[in-house]
């Protein structure tokens, strides 16, 4: 697996981790200016860590659903081109201003991701999707958003079981929503995120 | 910053960018004739004036994304596309930061005041719709009692002192139903997991109870479980009663609905998951829609105890 431009291992006081360069914006730890990448607060950390081969070479233009407080996106907006980062509630879009404040390529939207629509005016075509929606539908998420990437992009998405039912078997919402995103995807590879997420698929995508 | 405001002079790019189009089945042309579905958020902004940018941002629509910075290029809006996302960057930042206090401005010491004056109106209401059923009874052969009697009464065509008051009444209950009206529309941005557990009006009441969400946020699950039944609670510290099964948690459906034998758990089941999501809206904020299964699949194991 090759990471992407902009992200290398580390030597951190304990140990080895994932870095990207950039304004520190959450307390994490930090040396020579690498800010440490941790894979138990980032499904696509945890992608990275599994060593999914996520096609990602840095400076991808990218459109980036849920991003809540804005902790991945600050990693991904370090080694990514213009960034576009959607997240719906107001509070925790507060921090993520802060982190967009000091990344002149990462564009806050206070949008519904289920909504694309509302957003097609303002994002341009992207090179990757990274999805992390806490929501029901999350296959149909990806799928609303398709029309932003450009062919040959890709999708990384990273499917939450208890948000779509939490008294089915992880294994049966995964297999529905891969054949929910069948519909308009090519699935390219899955791996559970455990021991960094429970219950969690991480899913590399291409547009069919 | 090549962009802090510019003269109103600039507005001229605008006029260079005049085109004609039929304007499509979407219905609403932007002034530059560009089809709206098919405009950037800057086809009508004038360069500079940010405010007008974080509107377009806000409310702008489009079925597909476009090779926007390249478009804003070509159509004069900016100079170059690193222009273009120093312009993005900050109207972005712009809208969702104005729009983040606009959302947040409906904040919990505001829907306290909003679900207090509910109760209020309620309250009064019906203290005055009984005044109003006494004083009818005294006079009227049929008279009847309640807010829907003195609404009844408030619509004669008279001067009577009486119907007046009754008019007092109706004007009371309906801005009780205005009140209400708002409280369930501000509560889920204010409280938007604690919200969908306990539905926007009881969430309102336990936020108000405690005297806010981060007071709320730190309560132990015990104490939410009796907020609303302090008399009962303090009776029971002294030794003189039972201790209180629930407070106003007693008005939701898993409560009530549970039989009277089981309300105990039920009731406990309830604040343990209200109290996780008062958590959650207070230093998160994100909707975590886990909760609510979680809090369905508690009371259906604790109503399922009965059939055994």
């Amino acid at each position: 697996m090759t990471l992407p431009s902009g992200v290398e291992r580390q030597r951190f006081s304990d140990r080895e981790a994932l870095a990207t360069q950039g304004e520190p914006t959450y307390g994490e730890g930090t040396t020579d200016g690498w800010r440490r990448w941790d894979p138990h607060r980032s499904k696509l950390g945890a992608m990275l860590e599994r060593e999914m081969e996520t096609g990602l070479s840095g400076g991808e233009t990218v459109l980036y659903l849920g991003a809540a407080a804005g902790t991945t996106v600050s990693h991904v907006a370090d080694f990514a081109g213009p960034t576009y980062a959607v997240e719906f509630a107001a509070r925790p879009v507060r921090d993520l201003l802060d982190v967009a404040e000091s990344r002149e390529n990462l564009v806050p939207l206070l949008k519904d991701a289920r909504a694309p629509e509302t957003y097609a005016h303002v994002v341009e075509p992207v090179d990757a999707i990274v999805q992390d929606v806490a929501t029901r539908g999350q296959a149909d998420v990806a799928l609303t958003n398709r029309r932003f990437l450009r062919e040959g992009g890709r999708l990384l998405l990273a499917i939450k079981a208890r948000s779509e039912d939490v008294t089915r078997d992880p294994n049966d919402v995964f297999e529905d929503a891969l054949s929910t995103l069948e519909d308009g995807y090519e699935i390219l590879a899955t791996e559970r995120l455990e021991p960094f997420h429970d219950d969690h698929l991480g899913i590399v995508a291409t547009p069919k | 910053m090549p962009h802090r405001l510019t003269p109103r002079a600039l507005r001229f790019g605008a006029l260079v960018r005049e085109r004609i189009y039929e304007a499509a089945d979407y219905g609403r042309t932007m002034t530059d004739g560009t089809d709206a579905a098919e405009a950037g958020w800057f086809s009508d902004v004038d360069p500079g004036d940010v405010e007008a940018a974080g509107d377009a941002i806000v409310e702008g629509r489009a079925e597909r994304p476009r090779e926007w910075p390249r478009l804003a290029v070509e159509s004069g809006y900016v100079a170059s596309e690193a222009e273009y996302y120093d312009r993005l960057h900050e109207a972005a930042i712009y809208a969702a930061r104005r729009e983040v206090r606009e959302r947040e401005g409906a904040d919990d010491q505001q829907l306290i005041h909003a679900v207090r004056a509910m109760d209020d109106s309620a309250r009064v209401a019906n203290e005055l719709a009984e005044r109003v059923a006494e004083w009818a009874g005294s006079r009227i052969e049929d008279a009847d009692t309640g807010i829907e009697y003195a609404r009844e009464l408030a619509e004669r065509d008279d001067d009577d002192p009486l119907v007046s008051l009754a008019r007092r009444v109706r004007d009371l209950d309906d801005e009780r139903a205005s009140l209400r009206a708002h409280v369930e529309r501000a509560t889920p941005d204010v409280a938007p997991n604690l919200s969908a557990l306990a539905g926007p009006v009881l969430a309102a009441r336990l936020i108000a109870l405690a005297g806010g969400l981060e007071s709320l946020a730190k309560k132990p699950a015990g104490t939410v479980q009796v907020l609303g039944a302090e008399e009962a609670l303090f009776a029971h510290l002294r030794g003189r009663a039972p201790s209180p099964k629930h407070g106003v948690i007693f008005t939701h459906e898993a409560v009530n609905g549970t039989p009277p034998a089981n309300r105990g758990s039920a009731a406990r089941a309830l604040a343990g998951k209200l109290a996780i999501a008062a958590r959650v809206d207070h230093y998160s904020g994100e909707r975590k829609p886990e909760l609510d299964e979680q809090l369905a699949r508690r009371i259906e194991r604790i109503r399922a105890r009965d059939s055994e």
